[in-house]
């Protein structure tokens, strides 16, 4: 069977066939965009303009507050890391991306504590595993950066130090030297600690569940 | 031409052409190639390059067109292997040489005044007058038409010398759409032909001094008025010719491309600067022929020659004719990222059964109504 031709005639009207005036519409729509993002960005009215570009160094576009960025390991009160090496996070990565070597710790309260834990944010595929996996809050993705891009493979690799660099103290609660920042609330009151944390017990408000260190 | 010596007016000419050439051509068609992208970026509701700089001087990225040509410098100068080296050396010079050779019978701003410059020029007559023309040729239309006609070798020979299938169907896009506009640029140009008497453009430029005047000097008015259908059509045509949507098919940069294929580095440089020196003498020719030239209007021009002194009024009435071609090629630039492009077949029968029945009618109706104005007044 031949595949059967059809033929559509086309509206043909004078105007239409003589192009004019639907290209001086169509130089119109153009024109008046053009006037407008040009004098608004001569003017400094950026924002007013249509203009959609977001020039990257100097502007960078906020990410979806459940963005999953580059790894960071919390903090105990004192400083120390969070992650006790319990090892949830190495065997869930699909990736094999983490690398966590254990120690002693010398607090005798906590019982292991990471020697060495690296992530190859190369090999990572963000999928947020870890982050769920973990029963300490110790480590999480919501940094909000992108991994960074490097001349050497190996400065993918982020180590302890790197990780706990972007970390900051949870609200979750936690055994260990160091104390629990609530107890330490309850004990003096009147000096709260820095930052928005509301006193815990305080009437205003449901109980802070997010980190609220977090700007 | 009583005046002056030999020696004079080589030198003038000299000194005219080197100043139409780097003070104005090739500048403003190398600014052109960044003014197509900003002004195509702010049409599309984007910003555009912006970014190059020299030092601090930004000035929004108008520095692109060094940057680019440095970069077209210093990059690969690759020749096919069985390219016909000769050919392919010579073809993007031939390509661009047409549209500077063409800017020679342009007339860009009222006579310098040589042996009085320091006083308004008035109405008094000039001892020693340096018409702003390189050539004043009396075929002068005749001249743009056997001088453009040759840059459609530079596209042809590109393409073939390339030894690229379709690079050469390119060259062959190319010669055959602009051989076809060609012909109703001609007609079109007929019409005003008609009406001014003559084909020097310093003579058409003289004949409209008024933006607009009815009555009986509305044959001084710009020749848009006398000719608008003239003007529509050269405009369809020049666009035709100088290969820019919506008549690019020899081009076809996203696609179907076209005869500069096997070019890189400067030598597809010189092929994308001699589109826009065309776009710039066609602006140029369309100007003198229907907006006046460097005239805006007789009032304002008369107040500013009797007012400022020869060596001021001079260089204000060439940037007035400045303007007048920026203008234009902003007009020609938005043309360009307006409109879709045409197909093959569909160009072919724009050209010859549209356009040329309508600039043939409109040279029967440009003699009629010159015939009937004429007979009027006798």
């Amino acid at each position: 069977m031949a595949v059967g031709v059809k033929v559509v005639n086309r509206p043909g009207s004078f105007s239409q066939q003589v192009f004019l005036p639907a290209i001086a519409e169509g130089l119109g729509v153009t024109f008046r965009h053009f006037m407008k993002n040009f004098f608004l960005n001569v003017s400094g009215n950026r924002k007013k303009s249509d203009i959609a570009t977001i020039e990257y160094p100097e502007e960078k576009k906020k990410y979806p507050e459940r963005f999953r960025g580059l790894h960071r390991l919390m903090l105990r009160e004192d400083g120390q890391v969070r992650c006790v090496a319990c090892m949830m996070c190495p065997t869930v990565c699909p990736a094999h991306c983490i690398t966590i070597v254990a120690e002693e710790a010398p607090d005798g309260s906590i019982e292991k504590r990471p020697k060495i834990f690296e992530i190859d944010e190369l090999r990572c595929v963000v999928c947020g595993l870890c982050a769920e996996a973990c029963p300490c809050d110790a480590i999480r993705m919501d940094s909000g950066e992108h991994a960074h891009p490097t001349y050497r493979r190996v400065d993918g690799i982020l180590d302890k130090e790197e990780l706990m660099s972007r970390g900051t103290s949870s609200t979750a609660v936690q055994g260990g030297v160091g104390g629990f920042w609530r107890e330490k609330v309850a004990q003096a009151p009147q000096t709260p600690p820095s930052g928005d944390v509301a006193p815990l017990g305080a009437p205003s408000g449901p109980t802070p569940i997010a980190d609220l260190n977090r700007k | 031409m009583s005046y002056g010596s030999i020696g004079f007016e080589a030198i003038s000419a000299i000194v005219k052409i080197l100043f139409m050439v780097l003070g104005f051509l090739m500048p403003l068609a190398s600014i052109l190639t960044w003014m197509e992208r900003r002004q195509s970026a702010m049409m599309q509701d984007r910003l555009g390059p912006n970014r190059a700089n020299i030092g601090p001087i930004k000035a929004w990225g108008i520095t692109h067109f060094l940057a680019d040509a440095v970069k077209f410098i210093f990059k690969e100068d690759y020749v096919p292997g069985k390219a016909h080296k000769f050919l392919f050396m010579w073809a993007p010079i031939m390509a661009m040489a047409p549209a500077l050779i063409v800017a020679a019978i342009i007339p860009f701003g009222p006579s310098l005044c040589w042996s009085d410059l320091w006083h308004s020029s008035g109405n008094q007559v000039c001892e020693q007058p340096i018409g702003l023309q390189i050539a004043r040729l009396d075929v002068g239309l005749l001249f743009y038409f056997a001088i453009s006609s040759l840059a459609v070798y530079g596209a042809t020979l590109a393409g073939w010398a390339s030894h690229n299938k379709w690079a050469m169907m390119g060259g062959l896009r190319a010669s055959s759409q602009m051989m076809s506009y060609e012909v109703t640029m001609g007609l079109a140009v007929l019409g005003a032909f008609l009406v001014f008497g003559s084909l020097e453009p310093g003579h058409i430029v003289s004949q409209q001094p008024n933006f607009l005047r009815f009555g009986g000097e509305f044959s001084s008015s710009w020749g848009i008025f006398m000719q608008p259908l003239g003007f529509v059509l050269f405009l369809t045509a020049a666009i035709a010719e100088t290969k820019r949507t919506p008549f690019d098919i020899p081009e076809g940069e996203p696609e179907i491309i076209g005869y500069f294929v096997e070019y890189s580095g400067m030598r597809f440089g010189l092929f994308f600067l001699g589109e826009f020196l065309e776009i710039v003498t066609s602006s140029a020719i369309m100007i003198s022929l229907f907006f006046g030239g460097w005239h805006w209007d007789s009032v304002t021009d008369g107040f500013l020659a009797s007012h400022l002194p020869n060596i001021l009024f001079v260089p204000v009435m060439f940037f007035g004719w400045t303007v007048k071609i920026v203008l234009f090629c902003m007009f020609q630039l938005l043309i360009r990222w307006s409109l879709p492009r045409f197909r093959s077949d569909q160009l072919m029968r724009l050209g010859w059964q549209r356009l040329l029945p309508i600039s043939i009618a409109n040279v029967v109706a440009t003699a009629l109504i010159i015939l009937v104005a004429q007979s009027w007044g006798r």
